[in-house]
């Protein structure tokens, strides 16, 4: 097959595993950025104990590869139900929900490993960032607000909320932007998303067979929609640069 | 009948005592200077006033109204009472403290709009309302003399600028009494004029302000009162010529001393 009657087979399938890995950028973004939020007022909290959870939680999940983490999110649970026995099973209601708990087969179940797998990887690094944030608006800021009789609330809205926004673009931009690259570690686990699509060229796929481009290919998808990312966070930055 | 009496204010940071029984009244329209070196407890006297910082003991009086009795304080802090008695108080940081995001007039209106939700008349007639906090915050920046700069934002403003636009957000809440934390001391000299300027014109106007202050002259011709504070005490007060001129403690001579040997 030519170079000319590949590449629309290749496009096409392509384009599909694209949606996938778009799918699961959208749902991270959608689960982690909300999760960092509330992971990051848990920090900054009175209670030692929720804060050292965190910490610890934290620790783990940065500590640790992403792909590990897939893989334990994917793996673990059917190996867990396997390792418990049918009397212990029997004996605890944990464990038997324990038991009972698998991810769907196919890519559902799949999906939504690598979903769960990289909202809570996401939220630990957003937690921080928003956390530098919250950390980094000065006192006198918070101070002036409660001596004009603001309630903490508003003070948060009206006062904290933007600066903070503007103060934690840039590394929140960083982020996402990695974010769209690591979606191909869920080809670990088999997701079919685009590094998924194009491999299937190299072993044979709707007739080709042996071809690497496709896998060179993908790149471009990348590419295109970092380049989209970056404009929009610098039209964004652009927007907030009206203070300072 | 006094508009403010301060009773017997003690606070402790751990060990360290920053106010040591603190008592003094004032009258309405008077103009009090807190001078006294650095560490000496000025600022936070002046952040137990506006309940930024809770005193370990004493008792804070507004027209006779008890805002403050440490001894029966509930241990909730920002609730509803609470926010509502700050507002007898306005404060003018050191460092002005203005929200970046918003213009001079939004700094100045902000509060007064917030406050406004809850009533009334901002129920029956919101456009009516916005434009009278408007037109009343467009006021307050005339009398800091920047009806010009109303428009713009913090960053593009100097900092004597800055500081006056604090003063007219401070006094937007018509605060019975108006505090000034070191207001000019994060200014370039050149820029101090402006802000004590309207200062000085607020005391003409017999507002009641207290001022914390390094600005010994300016605190000698403006104040109907001093008070001067070493290691958390009030050590001396009374008229400012008297205390200036004739200071009957050592301590005070001592620090006059040193401010008339710089100048």
């Amino acid at each position: 097959m030519s170079f000319a009657q590949q590449f629309p087979v290749v496009f096409n399938a392509l384009n599909v595993g694209f949606l996938q890995t778009l799918k699961l950028f959208c749902v991270t973004l959608l689960g982690a950025l909300p999760l960092g939020l509330l992971l990051a007022c848990g920090e900054i909290s009175r209670s030692r104990i929720l804060r050292s959870v965190i910490k610890v939680l934290v620790w783990i999940i940065r500590g640790s590869p992403l792909m590990i983490q897939l893989l334990i999110i994917y793996y673990g649970p059917g190996l867990l139900a396997s390792s418990i026995s049918a009397e212990a099973a029997a004996a605890s209601p944990f464990l038997k929900m324990l038991q009972g708990f698998k991810w769907s087969g196919g890519e559902d179940g799949r999906f939504a490993a690598a979903a769960v797998a990289f909202i809570i990887n996401y939220a630990c690094y957003f937690c921080e960032i928003f956390r530098g944030g919250i950390q980094g608006i000065p006192a006198g800021q918070e101070e002036a607000g409660l001596v004009l009789g603001m309630t903490g609330r508003q003070i948060f809205f009206r006062v904290k909320l933007l600066q903070m926004v503007k103060a934690i673009l840039p590394p929140i931009s960083n982020e996402i932007i990695t974010l769209v690259k690591d979606t191909s570690l869920a080809r670990i686990i088999s997701l079919q998303e685009v590094i998924w699509a194009g491999q299937a060229f190299l072993k044979g796929s709707q007739g080709i067979s042996g071809a690497i481009w496709p896998l060179f290919f993908t790149g471009v998808y990348y590419l295109a929609a970092n380049g989209l990312l970056t404009v929009g966070f610098a039209k964004l930055e652009k927007k907030l640069g009206y203070f300072r | 009948m006094p508009i403010l009496q301060v009773e017997h204010i003690r606070k402790s940071f751990g060990q360290t005592k920053v106010l040591d029984d603190i008592s003094f009244s004032m009258e309405p329209g008077d103009t009090l200077s807190i001078i006294g070196s650095s560490g000496s407890g000025k600022t936070t006297l002046l952040r137990c006033l506006n309940f930024l910082e809770k005193p370990d003991a004493g008792i804070i009086r507004v027209r006779d109204e008890v805002l403050l009795d440490a001894s029966q304080q509930p241990k909730k802090v920002n609730n509803r009472e609470t926010r509502l008695k700050r507002l007898h108080f306005g404060l003018v940081f050191q460092s002005f403290n203005l929200f970046p995001q918003y213009t001079a007039l939004q700094n100045v209106t902000l509060a007064e709009e917030l406050l406004a939700h809850d009533t009334p008349e901002w129920k029956a007639d919101k456009a009516k309302e916005q434009s009278r906090i408007r037109e009343h915050g467009m006021e307050l920046l005339n009398e800091v003399g920047l009806s010009n700069r109303m428009n713009n934002y913090p960053h593009q403003l100097s900092g004597g600028q800055c500081q006056r636009v604090a003063i007219a957000r401070a006094l937007a809440l018509r605060p019975d009494i108006l505090c000034f934390d070191e207001p000019t001391s994060a200014l370039d000299p050149e820029l101090t004029g402006e802000v004590l300027r309207s200062i000085r014109k607020l005391a003409e106007r017999n507002t009641t302000m207290i001022i914390v202050t390094h600005e010994m002259n300016f605190a000698r011709d403006v104040s109907s009162s001093v008070i001067f504070m070493d290691q958390g005490c009030i050590c001396e007060q009374g008229d400012p010529r008297e205390v200036f001129d004739h200071p009957q403690q050592e301590r005070t001579r001592q620090f006059l001393a040193r401010y008339h040997g710089e100048n």
